[in-house]
């Protein structure tokens, strides 16, 4: 061999090398995942077996969201999993979902319970809610007057209905009308009982509540 | 004079509403800008700047010859370039746990014991005084992580996935609360990390001294926090996780200012 193909050969091994030591996406899927599992322990309530991702947690993992198709399949496994209130009464009391409302604790590794009794539903960490509150958040949209918006006079009134269930929907399992909603899956997960979200519905449709003055 | 002020205040309780919201957004603006003028981190610095050189541990030894990256002893610009690869660990690895590869190499201290103690506690309050040091002496300079290694592409590619990787009863991931502009949860700003989000912003931005609670918070505890506000298990100090993330957000922080070690409410 001459000098010049040696040097070929040369180059040839060093970009080989150098190319190939970066792993696939597939591989490097697989390598965090497995990051994941050696990385997180139980503490407390929070144990390490919440890194197991379902379906739709999984689905909506990268910077890209999921196909249509995918997405439209995951609405309607969620909606499947969205369970109507027992005795068919959808409305609470607002005052007790505003408190929630303005809770922000459970569910971390410093919460003693999680039972859905220790939990507060997050909502003005994300949402605008009542005017009095200024203490909001953005990164969900504001819920001011969301009743009223949507012509909800009284949420009894079977021309109602419609946006009262739909309300309930999106309460217990979010992804049933937005496949990577950011929003939490309240009741699917377990987070807040029927008790609550029925204050949460009135919070926010109840014509008396401070959301639709 | 008093008709003047009749009609201000008139108009002041026109705008009450829009008001509010901006007065309430100027007063926390107000009050960090406030604390800048004394930070209590500087104590953080003297004290690791002391640890640095002292003589400790089983084998009697000061960390003055540990390597962060830039070479046994070199401080200044460590911190900017970190998370990155090294050779005799053949891992990547953030400043804290490099801090720690240094204690037990050098020191003679147990790097497993050190990692599993609590924030805040025994060497683990040191490894973060250490830090707030190292960090300070890269204050002004820019974000300049290498990405020459595979090992630190891959801890790129990781750190990404780890980023919008959903879990745990809430569906939380960090690009959740991080992955756009102009965010906030309640009052609190929320920088995009997902590229650069300004000079001091950000990973720019840590250590620093959390003035809520009168602690001084690594990088590690903030990401531990970040995790535990997720509603996620526990992660391990210096886990692969959270390298990872330091270096998807350190790369994408390339050219920001470091302000660390900062002031935060």
């Amino acid at each position: 061999m001459n000098r010049s193909s040696w040097m070929a050969v040369a180059a040839a091994g060093f970009f080989a090398a150098g190319c190939a030591t970066l792993p696939s996406s597939t591989e490097l899927d697989r390598l965090a995942l497995e990051a994941h599992k050696a990385s997180f322990s139980d503490r407390g309530i929070a144990k390490a077996d919440r890194i197991n991702q379902d379906l739709a947690q999984a689905a909506c993992s990268s910077d890209k969201p999921p196909s249509e198709s995918v997405a439209k399949r995951l609405e309607a496994e969620a909606l499947k999993t969205v369970k109507m209130p027992a005795d068919g009464k959808f409305i609470g009391d607002w005052k007790e979902g505003e408190k929630l409302a303005q809770s922000g604790r459970g569910m971390t590794w410093t919460d003693e319970s999680a039972d859905p009794k220790a939990n507060g539903a997050n909502c003005y960490n994300c949402h605008q809610i009542s005017k009095q509150e200024i203490s909001y958040g953005t990164i969900g949209p504001s819920l001011y007057n969301y009743g009223k918006l949507r012509g909800v006079k009284d949420p009894a009134d079977p021309a109602a209905k419609a946006m009262v269930e739909y309300t309930w929907g999106k309460l217990w399992n979010s992804k049933a009308y937005s496949a990577c909603s950011n929003m939490p899956r309240f009741g699917h997960m377990g987070i807040l009982n029927e008790a609550q979200l029925k204050h949460l519905m009135a919070l926010l449709l109840d014509p008396n509540s401070p959301v639709n003055q | 004079m008093k008709h003047v002020s009749i009609v201000g205040a008139a108009a002041l309780a026109l705008c009450a509403g829009a008001q509010a919201q901006k007065s309430a957004a100027d007063g926390i603006a107000e009050y960090r800008k406030m604390l800048e003028d004394g930070n209590p981190a500087e104590l953080f610095e003297a004290k690791g700047e002391a640890l640095w050189k002292q003589k400790r541990g089983p084998k009697n030894a000061s960390l003055e010859q540990c390597d962060l990256g830039k070479g046994p002893g070199i401080v200044k610009g460590a911190f900017v370039e970190l998370p990155r690869y090294f050779a005799d660990t053949k891992k990547v690895q953030d400043l804290e746990s490099r801090l720690v590869t240094c204690m037990e190499a050098l020191q003679g201290f147990n790097g497993v014991e050190i990692a599993k103690t609590a924030f805040g506690r025994g060497e683990m309050a040191n490894v973060t005084a250490l830090a707030t040091w190292i960090a300070g002496e890269s204050r002004g300079m820019r974000f300049n992580l290498p990405q020459n290694h595979p090992e630190e592409q891959k801890s790129y590619e990781i750190g990404k996935r780890t980023f919008f990787y959903r879990a745990g009863p809430y569906d939380f991931s960090c690009a959740g609360c991080h992955g756009e502009d102009g965010k906030r949860i309640r009052m609190q700003d929320l920088p995009n990390l997902t590229k650069n989000p300004g000079d001091g912003i950000g990973f720019a931005a840590w250590p620093a001294y959390r003035v809520s609670n009168g602690q001084m918070w690594s990088m590690q505890l903030r990401l531990n926090d970040c995790y535990r506000q997720q509603r996620f298990p526990y992660p391990g100090f210096g886990s692969e996780v959270t390298i990872a993330l330091g270096t998807y957000m350190g790369v994408n922080a390339k050219g920001a200012e470091s302000i660390a070690p900062a002031i935060k409410r």
